[in-house]
């Protein structure tokens, strides 16, 4: 199992600790409701640096990537990125993940899941038929989300970089907590603001970044409240609410899928998109008590399974438990009744929209 | 990690505590620190008799979910009510208010049987 340059700070505190692709990874250190709410109401920092980041470097890079991935990637300019998906020749999904235009037409950073390092990196490497220079940076770089509505107040005195002004999915490097070289972006996966740092572990950048952090009192978070913040905004967990199986157009993910390009499976998922889709992924609340979790199967008002849940949570903001999962489009209109079947009984629910209310 | 000496253990994680033929049963401190916040304690065999290891109910917590067994055979007699409000004890006083319920045992003797503090204690830890 792996560590992070932040693991032992983890162990420290008391976190309560698990594998996680393949890393020691903090789930939670005070509980999961109480790290939520404190991201929700304030800010807290993330330690995921398990991530995966790629370098993709030279004339042919963005080429590349367009071919491999479903969004517009030429749209981007210097400091700009964008969420896109890596498809599979099937039209479903090896990976989604989020592009960094470094230098135009030049440097690219992928950042990947932490699961999945291997298989988009062999993915990519096979596809890359125009000696695009890449490189596997994952093992060597941090990275730190901060996150909350007052994330980007409480860290603007570390750095020059005006944080507070850094537009959504923009980012700018430069010197952060006395530390040199410091990616910082406007991106994160809890839908309450803030930033995500990378940079690499040299002269004791980690313990620096990481006390300069504690010292503004914003704390530590885990992969628990990761997920019922993520699940709350329904962005989608891959591996959970998207995978191999599950097409972009399926998934909600639309947006990210530019048919104004060629890429893998275009021709199929254009097709699907042409014929309609046949299920989608939505989110539902409970009406009744219970509380949804991967895999339960859902059903339609006469018993018959009609799709089943990916994600599911108590959700701490709301006060109530919330899903997402794959239904027939016969039930994926808002307002829809559906049931989740807890422990061999169905338990009324009803399709609702995202954000989660 | 705290474990009373009064009371009994189950490799499930259960305590139990007799008083009479009457027995006070919920979760150690161990369980709930493993599960998290708990959103809420589902049972749903009150008036039952069941045997020793049958699942009894089931307790909901933010991420997971687990089944609830019966340390010894017995019928269900009484559910905390106040977990319906304030789930929460189970994880703040597992062994006091968080107690999830109380049953008449069979055989007082089945109670003996189980596993003390310090057996309950190696086996966690």
């Amino acid at each position: 199992m792996k560590n992070t340059p932040f693991t032992a700070h983890h162990q420290a505190l008391g976190a309560k600790m698990a594998e996680f692709a393949g890393y020691n990874m903090p789930i939670s250190y005070t509980g999961i409701n109480d790290e939520h709410a404190a991201v929700r109401n304030r800010a807290g920092v993330f330690d995921v640096s398990h991530m995966g980041e790629f370098i993709l470097k030279g004339p042919n890079a963005l080429a590349l990537i367009q071919k491999v991935t479903s969004n517009d990637a030429s749209k981007l300019t210097k400091g700009k990125a964008q969420y896109s998906c890596l498809t599979n020749e099937e039209g479903g999904i090896v990976d989604d993940l989020i592009v960094y235009c470094v230098e135009e037409n030049n440097v690219y950073m992928l950042v990947v899941n932490a699961s999945n390092i291997e298989k988009d990196w062999n993915w990519i490497s096979n596809r890359n038929t125009d000696q695009v220079e890449m490189h596997n940076i994952s093992d060597k770089t941090c990275l730190l989300a901060i996150q909350g509505p007052q994330a980007c107040k409480l860290l603007q005195p570390l750095t020059q970089i005006d944080i507070l002004n850094l537009k959504y999915y923009t980012f700018e490097k430069g010197e952060f907590a006395g530390v040199k070289n410091v990616l910082v972006s406007a991106t994160g996966y809890t839908g309450s603001g803030g930033i995500e740092i990378y940079f690499e572990d040299v002269d004791g950048a980690a313990d620096k970044i990481w006390k300069a952090i504690a010292d503004l009192s914003i704390p530590p978070i885990g992969l628990g409240a990761r997920d019922t913040l993520r699940l709350e905004m329904g962005y989608c967990l891959y591996g959970n609410d998207i995978d191999d199986t599950t097409s972009p157009l399926e998934a909600g993910l639309g947006w990210i899928t530019k048919f104004t390009k060629e890429f893998t499976a275009r021709p199929i998922l254009e097709a699907q998109k042409a014929a309609g889709i046949t299920r989608k992924l939505v989110g539902f609340e409970m009406v009744e008590r219970g509380i949804p979790r991967h895999d339960y199967p859902i059903l339609d008002a006469s018993g018959n399974t009609i799709g089943k849940v990916t994600s599911g949570t108590q959700a701490p903001s709301l006060n109530k438990a919330v899903g997402l999962g794959y239904v027939a489009l016969s039930h994926a209109n808002l307002d829809a009744e559906i049931f989740i079947e807890i422990r061999n009984k169905p338990v009324l629910a009803k399709v609702v929209k995202f954000p989660f209310q | 990690m705290n474990f009373p000496e009064n009371l009994r253990y189950t490799k499930d994680h259960e305590w139990i505590r007799l008083e009479g033929n009457i027995a006070t049963i919920g979760i150690t401190d161990f369980a709930q620190r493993e599960l998290g916040d708990i959103v809420y304690v589902d049972v749903n065999t009150l008036g039952k008799s069941l045997q020793a290891e049958e699942v009894f109910g089931t307790v909901e917590a933010v991420k997971t979910v687990s089944d609830l067994y019966l340390p010894v055979a017995g019928t269900i007699k009484t559910l905390n009510p106040q977990l319906e409000g304030q789930p929460e004890l189970v994880n703040n006083d597992p062994y006091g208010e968080g107690w999830m319920i109380q049953m008449e045992v069979n055989n007082p003797a089945d109670v003996d049987a189980l596993m003390s503090s310090e057996a309950y204690a190696a086996l966690v830890g």
